[in-house]
């Protein structure tokens, strides 16, 4: 419910008991989150506890098929809308496992993604400009903007992708699926700043899917969710990110199994 | 990798200038089981040319042209038609063009042909492109308006010499166009093709390749769109018969709309003298609708033991939703997203036209299909 007496800039992400199916299986069983502009939420939980699920279906991925719930944003529903309008509306989905796309390069992509979101396309020098200090930000060669999306990056150059378009597309708020597994500590250093830099105007939300604890230290959350079973199970502050670090997520799969 | 066994003759058994050599086809052979032959409007049966083309000439400065008659000797000798519409070609054309680079001239533009369809009936033509010794030259045959056409185009590539040819067919909805293409390669000649069919109710286009000396070296590339009730059929014929040869075939097409039909045949024979042949052939076709259809047929044939390399793939499909769906979750609109990605499934291979101008001209003709 929101709250007139505590009113900021920025958006608000309602997710009201989400169920979602894939192929006929029921995956998630009721979700409910919300996710206020300047609040980071960090949602962790084991191997196929549907994280990922609950990240695609918000994005509007196809094969994920909303059975029940709802996901506002700002009070508008996004399942209404295709994915392109959940993009356009301000959601920002970096994936798990970014996809490559031949034939299509890095600076057609993001300029096609700029003008998309914006509405208009930007002035090529401006545009110019803000992809190299992007990309030096996150310490991304030049060369990569000539290079087919993806095609061929490492499982490192692929997230610092992820958040760089992040950093280009300015979204209301930005789910990040696992964005720093697979990323070595500079790597991570790195797209941590990136996220940082996303929310120091504290006008964004971010939910952030992680099985470590590591990223947390970088990117401190107000929030963190156990997710098991497909839907979250307990909640708390930056604590509870180091209780599952100790003691793993033995007692909550054993609870919904 | 599913090498065929087939005997030899099947890929490439005859070859005559005698039509009478070739019965008509019924439908039933080999070679013309994917062509829907009512719609040859008669180029198989021997229809009667009424002149129906007009053939324009831009040539490079350094080339020779020259418009002659049956009897000029140089003719014919490069390819000797392969089945009864070719033969028929032969048989039937008045006047050839014969555009000749003399030994080591470069040729400073390219020489371009133009085919324009009058719409008036069948008509036959024939081609001869000849680089001498160490010759560069780049040549386009551009296909135009409302035709029944069929042609023989040879091109003879002599030692040390490099052919590129663009070969574009942007005929007018109801033409009807088979074609011959042979590339004749000598000792260490280099060939590029780079075909794009577009219009036409029916295009069978067949470029072959043989070489005759070592270090040959071609290159087939080619680019197709079909729309709804359109056959666009391509048939490569790669001959290795000598040794250390090159080949490379890559041929991308997109399909869209009813009875939309593509159809590709890719033979590559390695004989037993042709030691050390790199060959590989690729065929991709994108379905974007329901109702097309892409036939693709490699055929493989190696007949020696010593291969540097040969490898072949097809492979039809449509488009992969995770791409469209990357996209999109980037604000992109489907519309926009479904076109980055047909049009970046035909970007390697548009970028292999070195000629800015006309890459540019078939980037916009692709994208003009795209909007259809
Ligand atoms: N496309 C799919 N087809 C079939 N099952 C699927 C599909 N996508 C997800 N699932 C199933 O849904 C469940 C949740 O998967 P999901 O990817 O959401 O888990 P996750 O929490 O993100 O796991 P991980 O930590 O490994 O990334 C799993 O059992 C998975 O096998
Ligand atoms: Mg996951």
């Amino acid at each position: 419910m929101s709250d007139s007496s505590r009113v900021r800039p920025g958006s608000t992400l309602e997710i009201r008991d989400l169920q979602v199916a894939v192929e006929d299986k029921e995956i998630l069983r009721g979700v409910n989150l919300t996710v206020r502009a300047g609040e980071t939420h960090a949602i962790m939980g084991p191997n196929g506890s549907g994280k990922s699920t609950l990240a695609y279906a918000i994005a509007g991925h196809p094969k994920y098929t909303v059975t029940g719930g709802q996901v506002l944003l700002d009070g508008a529903d996004l399942l209404d809308m295709s994915v392109d309008e959940r993009a356009r509306a301000g959601l920002f989905l970096a994936m798990q496992y970014p996809v490559e796309v031949p034939g299509v390069s890095v600076s057609n992509f993001l300029r096609s993604a700029v003008t998309s979101v914006r509405g208009e396309a930007p002035k090529l020098r401006e545009f110019a400009k803000d992809l190299k200090a992007g990309m030096d930000a996150l310490s991304i060669d030049a060369a990569f903007a000539q290079r087919n999306l993806n095609e061929g990056f490492s499982g490192g150059e692929k997230k610092r992708h992820e958040i760089l378009q992040l950093e280009l597309l300015k979204p209301k708020i930005a789910v990040l699926d696992e964005t720093d597994s697979g990323l070595d500590v500079d790597a991570l250093r790195v797209v941590s700043e990136g996220i940082n830099r996303f929310r120091s105007s504290g006008e964004t939300g971010v939910l952030l899917i992680t099985h470590y604890t590591r990223i947390l230290r970088y990117v401190k959350p107000d929030f963190v969710h156990v997710f098991a079973g497909g839907r979250i199970v307990e909640q708390g502050g930056p604590e509870l990110a180091d209780k599952l670090e100790a003691e793993g997520y033995e007692s909550y799969t054993k609870a919904t199994a | 990798m599913g090498l065929e066994t087939k005997p030899l003759s099947t890929l490439h058994d005859k070859a005559s200038y005698d039509v009478a050599d070739f019965p008509v086809p019924t439908g039933r052979e080999e070679e013309w089981r994917f062509t829907p032959l009512s719609r040859l409007k008669g180029l198989h049966t021997g229809a009667a040319a009424s002149g129906g083309v007009a053939v324009q000439v831009d040539a490079a400065p350094e080339a020779v042209v020259e418009t002659v008659g049956r009897d000029d000797q140089r003719l014919g000798r490069a390819y000797v038609p392969a089945d009864r519409v070719s033969a028929q070609a032969y048989a039937a054309f008045e006047k050839a063009v014969v555009v000749t680079v003399p030994r080591e001239a470069v040729a400073s533009k390219p020489t371009v042909i133009t085919v324009t369809g009058t719409g008036e009936g069948a008509a036959y033509g024939h081609t001869l492109v000849k680089l001498e010794p160490m010759a560069e030259a780049v040549v386009v045959l551009e296909h135009q308006g409302s035709a029944v056409y069929a042609d023989n185009v040879e091109f003879v590539v002599g030692e040390g010499a490099t052919l590129k040819v663009v070969s574009l067919q942007d005929w007018a909805d109801d033409a009807v166009h088979v074609s011959h293409h042979h590339a004749l390669l000598g000792k260490d000649a280099t060939f590029r093709s780079f075909v794009v069919t577009l219009g036409g109710d029916l295009v069978r286009l067949s470029p072959s390749v043989s070489y005759e000396g070592p270090g040959g070296d071609a290159d087939l590339t080619g680019l197709y769109f079909v729309d709804a009730g359109q056959h666009l059929e391509h048939r490569l014929l790669v001959d290795h018969s000598t040794p250390n040869c090159r080949s490379n075939v890559v041929y991308k097409g997109a399909l869209q709309g009813e009875d939309a039909h593509a159809v590709w045949i890719g033979d590559v024979i390695i004989r037993v003298e042709a030691e050390g042949t790199d060959t590989y052939e690729l065929n991709r076709n994108l379905l974007l609708t329901d109702g097309a259809r892409a036939d693709s047929v490699p055929n493989l044939e190696i007949l020696t033991g010593e291969v540097a390399g040969a490898g072949h793939a097809s492979a039809s499909g449509r488009l992969d939703d995770e791409h469209i769906f990357y996209l999109q979750a980037r604000g992109i609109p489907f519309e926009d997203a479904r076109r980055l990605v047909i049009r970046g499934f035909f970007a390697q291979l548009l970028e292999k036209i070195e000629l800015d101008e006309l890459r540019e001209r078939v980037f916009a003709k692709v994208e003009a299909e795209l909007e259809k």
